[in-house]
């Protein structure tokens, strides 16, 4: 066997952030090469060092690819050389055909002249090929995502592919089509093709894959050979989660209610445009005073999902089911009635839907409650200001003044803001959606602490994060959910990371 | 506040250079036209002429700055002048209704018209360029069946005192030529008041921290504008005095100056065209407040129509025509963001009276239709690519 692919020592630095430290991974000609690792580990961040993204000169370390080093400038560049990456997020047009989404930008085409006949007929090879039984005239938007993937493989092999990098290509497909896709893989195995595979499905990941790279906080941990004899889940896992956990959260002593501040009773919500699909099936949860909960799940399990419909049904259709605060129950069917009866949602995309970037400091923590810094509907400016100074000094939101407008701070202080914004509504259970995600470990640790400080406070927190490191540090109680489900709980003595992705698992 | 010694005069208008450029710009181009028309434009029979000229379109200019500043576009405006025109035509000339019973029917009218689209756009979401291109040809067509295709009036003197009348010299009777010590008081007192109010609010901010504005500025800033304002008036004085409609004007932008920068309700539509989703999701009710915008826009386009009418003294199945263009014009000139949630009430205006100072100057030196429409399109694209490059700079 020869080497396809060696990536040698391979250092990615952002600001502020190292997000590969010297990483090196080696692909055989021909193998199923799987790799694994926590959201944020930088397995996304070295596939598009190695496609171009990233271009040569703005990371450090070598690619040797089928015989050379190579320098690629964008992703033109490494799909000339046959590499070709698949993304996560599907990158089709959804109003044009499957063909025309195939042979995009790389049409067949005299003159610029598009040969429609020639187009069809080799779609209709490709679709073949992979199986699929669609007209290639059919729109992209009209087939399930499961035959959208389909296609995006169908769009690689025509282009001549050597090396394809597949990025979490079953996480939004149903059990049937993830089999169908990995059937697919081992195929093209068979065919020569050398494959990468990102996933988190480990049951997925033993099938398919010949040998697993780990890569755990940017760095490469070990490469497993799943032809010598069997790996285990175990393994896995252990290798992508051990990390030393000491001095990362701040010290709590847990002062816990016995009584429910807030109960949600079989809620349950559907995807607004998929009306057979239940995002959130038949969830119920609680939390108390002084309690922080933890959700922990993979990426679409549901979780977002449950937190915006609970919060004035800002997601989903056919919502049911019943909250309780302090034992009786609430309207939250929009989102002023929800806070009023004493929620709070701190959004998982703070940018997008959580911050008005181009206003204030001021402004956006005032926004929840206007009530708060007006009469009769007029602001008062000076209540405004000496409530955003108040915040400022209380939690640390470094900034020389209040007037600044929140798209210069950093991601920490924008995430000040938003909690700022949400303290100052003066909730009594506040959900935390992804709270510490994209920010550095200094903030995170205020942001941390200023949960136990809310936790201390009497209120309740729930927490939801992908980081289950995170999870077990902060939480008293951590449900697990998985596909819309509540997969089962577990107290903070019990809960592991192995525990947890056990109980994923499970399903 | 000490705080504000650190920072130069230079760097406040560095990071302020959009609100204060277009201010220049229009003194700018104010004696660029003095000089070019020799001293034709600040005459006070010109100056008067040149408020009344740009009345209603500084007026939708105010109503246009709420729908931008919420995300949306009002396409319709030009069309509502015409048919709430027509409308007052048909109900004072043909129906013999009093003008006290016209006047605020004909503004309901309005706010019904501008509900009846905000509707579509707030709980259909219909995008606001569709509806209101709707409603354009909508009330274009009613206009003429209205009309029958003719023209209608005129009008009785009270409702053409509206736009054409002055305020009476309490002081001294209403007689032409005369000096208007009434009208000039009223300068005064304002140009007196300004900066009273303005020192009040900077003592109520340096209670809760430093105020940005370098106290220096301050001055120079209220000493410009009273003088401006001592001179605007003492102008007008001495011709008839200040018309009614600048004072409906002033009325108009005082209250919608106040409504944007000091109420809930103004910090929500800002809020709902900076970021709708982070705004919903703060427990603002973003469809009412969008309905809200396209109501009140409907009212004020009633408002510029009757204010048109009572000009012309006659209703014409022309009247409005692509007034909606000039209005946005203005509303964009004067810094307003196409995407939302960036505008002030006072840029718009500002940007009406460098469109309305532009078409006086060039009409007076004889610059034709044709070359006036050129440099006025070449003026809005460079103020907004002043904008964006300022944006980027920073």
């Amino acid at each position: 066997m020869d080497t396809i692919l060696e990536m040698k020592n391979i250092t990615k630095t952002f600001p502020g952030v190292k997000a590969l430290d010297d990483v090196s991974i080696k692909v055989e000609r021909g193998e199923i090469h799987a790799l694994c690792g926590e959201n944020g580990a930088g397995k996304s961040t070295l596939m598009k060092v190695l496609s171009g993204v990233y271009p040569h000169g703005t990371y450090e370390g070598d690619i040797l690819y089928d015989g050379g080093v190579q320098e690629f400038k964008d992703i033109r560049d490494s799909e000339e050389r046959g590499i070709i990456i698949i993304h996560q997020e599907l990158a089709l047009v959804p109003l044009l055909s499957i063909a025309e989404n195939i042979f995009l930008g790389n049409e067949i085409a005299e003159n610029g002249i598009v040969n429609w006949p020639a187009t069809f007929a080799r779609t209709g090879e490709l679709l073949k090929k992979v199986g699929l039984k669609e007209n290639p005239a059919t729109l992209v938007t009209n087939i399930g995502v499961g035959k959208q993937q389909l296609v995006e493989i169908a769009k690689a092999l025509s282009k001549k592919v050597k090396l394809l990098i597949l990025d979490e290509p079953t996480a939004s497909l149903q059990e049937n089509d993830s089999q169908k896709l990995l059937d697919l893989l081992l195929e093209f195995k068979a065919q020569g093709i050398t494959s990468i595979l990102i996933s988190h499905k480990l049951n997925e990941i033993n099938r398919v894959a010949d040998r697993i790279t780990i890569i755990r906080d940017g760095k490469s941990i070990s490469t497993l050979d799943a032809r010598a004899g069997q790996i285990t889940e175990d393994d896995i896992v252990k290798d992508m989660v051990g990390r030393d956990m000491a001095h990362r959260y701040p010290e709590r002593t847990p002062n816990i209610s016995s009584e429910k501040l807030m109960e949600v009773r079989n809620w349950s919500a559907t995807h607004p445009l998929h009306p057979e699909r239940k995002v959130v099936d038949n969830v119920s949860i609680d939390v108390a005073a002084g309690e922080v909960v933890g959700i922990a799940g993979l990426m679409g399990a549901g979780r977002t999902e449950l937190a915006m419909s609970i919060f004035g049904k800002s997601y989903g259709t056919d919502i049911s089911g019943e909250v309780l605060i302090k034992g009786k129950p609430v309207d939250v069917s929009t989102v002023e009635k929800a806070i009023a009866s004493g929620l709070a949602y701190v959004t998982e995309d703070r940018k997008e839907m959580g911050l008005i970037l181009e206003e204030s400091i001021t402004t956006n923590i005032t926004l929840a409650n206007l009530g708060g810094v007006s009469e009769r509907g007029v602001l008062n400016d000076g209540a405004e200001r000496s409530v955003a100074e108040d915040y400022r000094q209380k939690i640390n939101i470094r900034t020389p003044n209040v007037g600044q407008k929140v798209v210069n701070l950093s991601g920490g202080n924008q995430q000040k803001v938003v909690l700022s914004k949400w303290l100052f509504a003066a909730p009594e259970v506040l959900i935390l959606d992804e709270p510490t995600r994209g920010i550095d470990v200094g903030a995170k640790y205020e942001i941390y602490t200023i949960i136990n400080q809310l936790a201390a406070d009497g209120k309740g927190v729930i927490m939801i994060s992908s980081e289950m490191p995170e999870l077990l540090g902060m939480c008293d109680r951590i449900y697990v959910m998985n596909e819309g489900e509540i997969k089962g709980q577990l107290a903070a003595k019990d809960a592991s990371q192995e525990a947890i992705m056990r109980m994923i698992l499970k399903a | 506040m000490t705080d504000t010694d650190n920072k130069s005069i230079g760097y406040y208008l560095r990071t302020h250079i959009r609100e204060y450029g277009m201010v220049v710009a229009l003194v700018a181009i104010l004696a660029f036209f003095q000089v070019l028309t020799d001293g034709i434009m600040l005459k006070p029979v010109n100056l008067t002429n040149l408020f009344l000229q740009n009345s209603y379109i500084i007026i939708m200019a105010v109503g246009m700055l709420l729908v931008i500043v919420g995300g949306h576009i009002d396409l319709s405006v030009g069309s509502v002048v015409g048919f709430v025109g027509a409308l007052a035509a048909v109900m004072i000339v043909n129906w013999d209704l009093p003008t006290v019973f016209v006047i605020p029917a004909c503004l309901v009218v309005g706010a019904i018209i501008g509900a009846a689209q905000g509707y579509w756009v707030a709980y259909w979401r219909i995008p606001s360029f569709i509806v209101t291109l709707a409603g354009m040809l909508v009330f274009k067509g009613l206009t003429l069946a209205l009309l029958g295709g003719a023209s209608v009036g005129p009008f009785p003197s009270e409702f053409q005192a509206m736009s054409s009348g002055f305020l009476p010299d309490f002081f001294g009777g209403l007689i032409e030529g005369r000096f208007n010590v009434f009208s000039m008081t009223i300068g005064v007192v304002l140009a007196a008041l300004l900066p009273i109010l303005g020192l009040r609010s900077r003592a109520k901010q340096a209670k809760f921290a430093a105020v940005d504005e370098p106290m220096a500025f301050f001055v120079a800033k209220h000493a410009v504008a009273g003088v401006a304002i001592l001179y605007v008036t003492y102008l007008l004085s001495t011709y008839r005095g200040l018309p009614n409609i600048l004072i409906i004007m002033a009325l108009l932008i005082a209250i919608f100056t106040f409504i944007t920068n000091s109420t809930t309700l103004g910090r929500r539509i800002y809020a709902l065209g900076g970021n709708e989703k982070a705004a919903k999701l703060s427990g603002i009710n973003t469809k009412r407040l969008t309905f809200f915008t396209f109501a009140n826009m409907g009212m004020l386009a009633a408002l510029a129509g009757l204010v048109f009418a009572a000009r012309l003294n006659t209703a014409t199945p022309k009247a409005g025509l692509a007034f909606e263009l000039d209005v946005i014009a203005a509303v964009f000139i004067g810094g307003a963001s196409m995407s939302g949630g960036v505008g002030k009430v006072i840029g718009a205006v500002v940007g009406a009276l460098i469109m309305g100072v532009m078409n006086n100057g060039m009409s007076i030196i004889g610059v034709g239709i044709d070359w006036q429409q050129v440099i006025k399109g070449l003026v809005l694209l460079a103020a907004v690519i002043f904008d964006v490059y300022n944006k980027n700079k920073a």
